[in-house]
């Protein structure tokens, strides 16, 4: 029927519990319409992947998971997003707080003009006031972690701008492991970067799940099919259908999931 | 088709010469300005000139107390001005991106960019001038001031649109609040404009001369008394260039170069920056 590769069966995914349930929420640009009461739970130290064809609203549905869509006025979310509980869209919320419990990483690698330890330095010195030797050990166990230690190690002090494309991206992903969130949000990683680094980024996706939760908004369904535990589909704002990944991919209930993942459009 | 083709040539060579013609002719004005201001500027130019007081007609002397003014001047409506402007813009650029007030702010800052600098004097006149009863320096800064603002507004807000906002909401989804987020991450990506901007904004005070006339007014003397009238090299060459005598009409001309010099190289410091700053 298709040709992609799935991973993961059903019966590979860790039962964990929820980490964030998403209930009727909808969403507005001014006055249009993009999200229509969307239902989905997402699951701690899981890959939970959102597919759709252009415009479905995956990537607006990510940006309220750390409301970074309240940086622009006329945009607002209606219902629910419990983040272990608590609802994060109550305007009482700390939103710089929420932030650094809810890391992004973001479609093309936006390294901030300074070195590369000040980059990885930056989130962290918002909330934690570590000495010197102390935020050594972070940098390097963040770098670490997002595979780039070995290529940076002897370059810290250096300014991250002269880092390559895909070098800057796991910098950013170390920018945000360091910070100590517990989720991470990946809006399509790796749709700037080469095969090789895309590789490299899918396998630190892998690695990355042990201790964080990871929603991954992507355009290419075979990058789903390899990383992602649980699949949900999104179709002009609507959730069609959401599973594990391998019954997203080989057997699917709605015909409009089906057409999507064999090409016939999107 | 080859009438087409060959009109097409010729069309061409016609409008191209027109526009070699016309820039050649802004430029034979502009070598023939800055030739005649070397030719007579170099001649009067001597240590003395920077040492010495403005002379009495037909003595000996320099222009070391208008290039003191004009410093004190320009430094003090730098230092009002700038941050002034700089806060300003970077309300335009970053907290009130969207608000209807940014937009009246916007066009009122470009009126104000562009008003003749006469009004600036007389405005100040009304309010320090005549209520402290006599001219000082410091009315002649604070007139300085108000023509940098503008500038500086205008530089610090268009640097700060140019900074991606992608960098802005990485900043913020690592959990930065937005002052964080504008002087760690805005103002680096903005920094090499931003200076640029004060230093053009230095470069067109340094030869303004009519708000220092209601304003500043001169001095024969040497004085940095911010509280009493200040000379400035713009107010001694209007000054001297217009008198009937030889030796002041030289000094004028000499002024004029060094103003001139000053300007160039601020321009050329600033040009180098902003590219250093789009480099990167």
């Amino acid at each position: 029927m298709n040709s992609i590769a799935v991973r993961a069966t059903a019966d590979d995914i860790p039962i964990t519990r929820e980490k964030l349930s998403i209930r009727g929420l909808s969403f507005f640009y001014g006055d249009s319409k993009a999200l229509h009461g969307i239902n989905l739970k997402l699951h701690e130290r899981q890959v939970s992947a959102l597919i759709g064809p252009s415009g479905c609203g995956k990537s607006t549905l990510l940006r309220i998971l750390n409301r970074i869509y309240a940086l622009y006025p006329n945009q607002r979310a209606e219902g629910e997003v419990l983040l272990d509980g608590e609802n994060i869209l109550r305007p009482d919320q700390d939103v710089n707080f929420l932030r650094a419990k809810v890391g992004m990483v973001f479609q093309k690698p936006t390294p901030f003009p300074m070195s590369i330890y000040e980059n990885i330095a930056f989130g962290v010195r918002l909330y934690e006031n570590l000495s010197r030797a102390e935020m050594d050990d972070r940098v390097e166990h963040a770098l670490t972690k997002a595979a780039l230690w070995e290529e940076a190690k002897d370059r810290l002090g250096t300014s991250a701008l002269g880092l390559s494309g895909g070098q800057q991206q796991r910098l950013c992903i170390a920018r945000t492991i360091a910070v100590k969130p517990e989720v991470i949000l990946l809006d399509e990683p790796t749709s700037a970067l080469d095969p090789i680094s895309t590789a490299k980024v899918e396998d630190l996706i892998d690695e990355l799940k042990r201790d964080f939760t990871i929603v991954i908004v992507t355009h290419n369904m075979q990058q789903a099919a390899r990383v992602a535990d649980r699949t949900a589909f999104l179709y002009l704002g609507n959730l069609i259908e959401e599973g594990p990944t391998s019954m997203m991919f080989n057997n699917p209930k709605d015909r409009r999931t089906l057409d999507y993942i064999t090409g016939r459009f999107g | 088709m080859m009438s087409l083709y060959s009109r097409r040539v010729v069309r061409n060579k016609v409008w191209l010469s027109l526009s070699v013609g016309a820039a050649g002719f802004g430029l034979l004005w502009l070598v023939l300005i800055l030739s005649t201001l070397v030719w007579n500027g170099i001649a009067g130019l001597s240590l003395s000139v920077f040492t010495e007081m403005t002379p009495p007609p037909g003595s000996a002397g320099g222009l070391l107390n208008p290039i003191v003014g004009s410093l004190i001047m320009t430094l003090i409506a730098v230092a009002i001005g700038t941050p002034i402007g700089m806060l300003a813009g970077t309300y335009m650029a970053e907290y009130g991106r969207y608000d209807r007030i940014t937009y009246a702010i916007r066009i009122i800052n470009d009126i104000l960019l562009s008003a003749p600098s006469i009004i600036v004097g007389l405005f100040i006149y009304e309010i320090l001038v005549v209520t402290m009863g006599h001219f000082s320096g410091f009315a002649g800064a604070v007139s300085l001031a108000v023509i940098v603002i503008p500038v500086v507004v205008r530089t610090t807000e268009d640097m700060l649109l140019l900074v991606p906002n992608q960098m802005r909401e990485a900043a913020s989804a690592l959990g930065a609040p937005q002052w964080f987020v504008i002087s760690r991450v805005a103002y680096r990506g903005a920094q090499a404009g931003m200076v640029t901007g004060v230093l053009l904004a230095v470069a067109r005070i340094s030869g303004e001369t009519a708000p220092l006339l209601f304003t500043a007014l001169n001095n024969q003397f040497w004085g940095v008394n911010l509280n009493a009238p200040m000379p400035s090299l713009p107010v001694v060459i209007f000054q001297f260039a217009l008198s009937p005598y030889e030796d002041w009409q030289r000094l004028a001309w000499t002024g004029a170069l060094i103003i001139t010099v000053a300007v160039l190289s601020l321009s050329i410091l600033a040009r180098v920056l902003l590219s250093k700053g789009v480099e990167r």
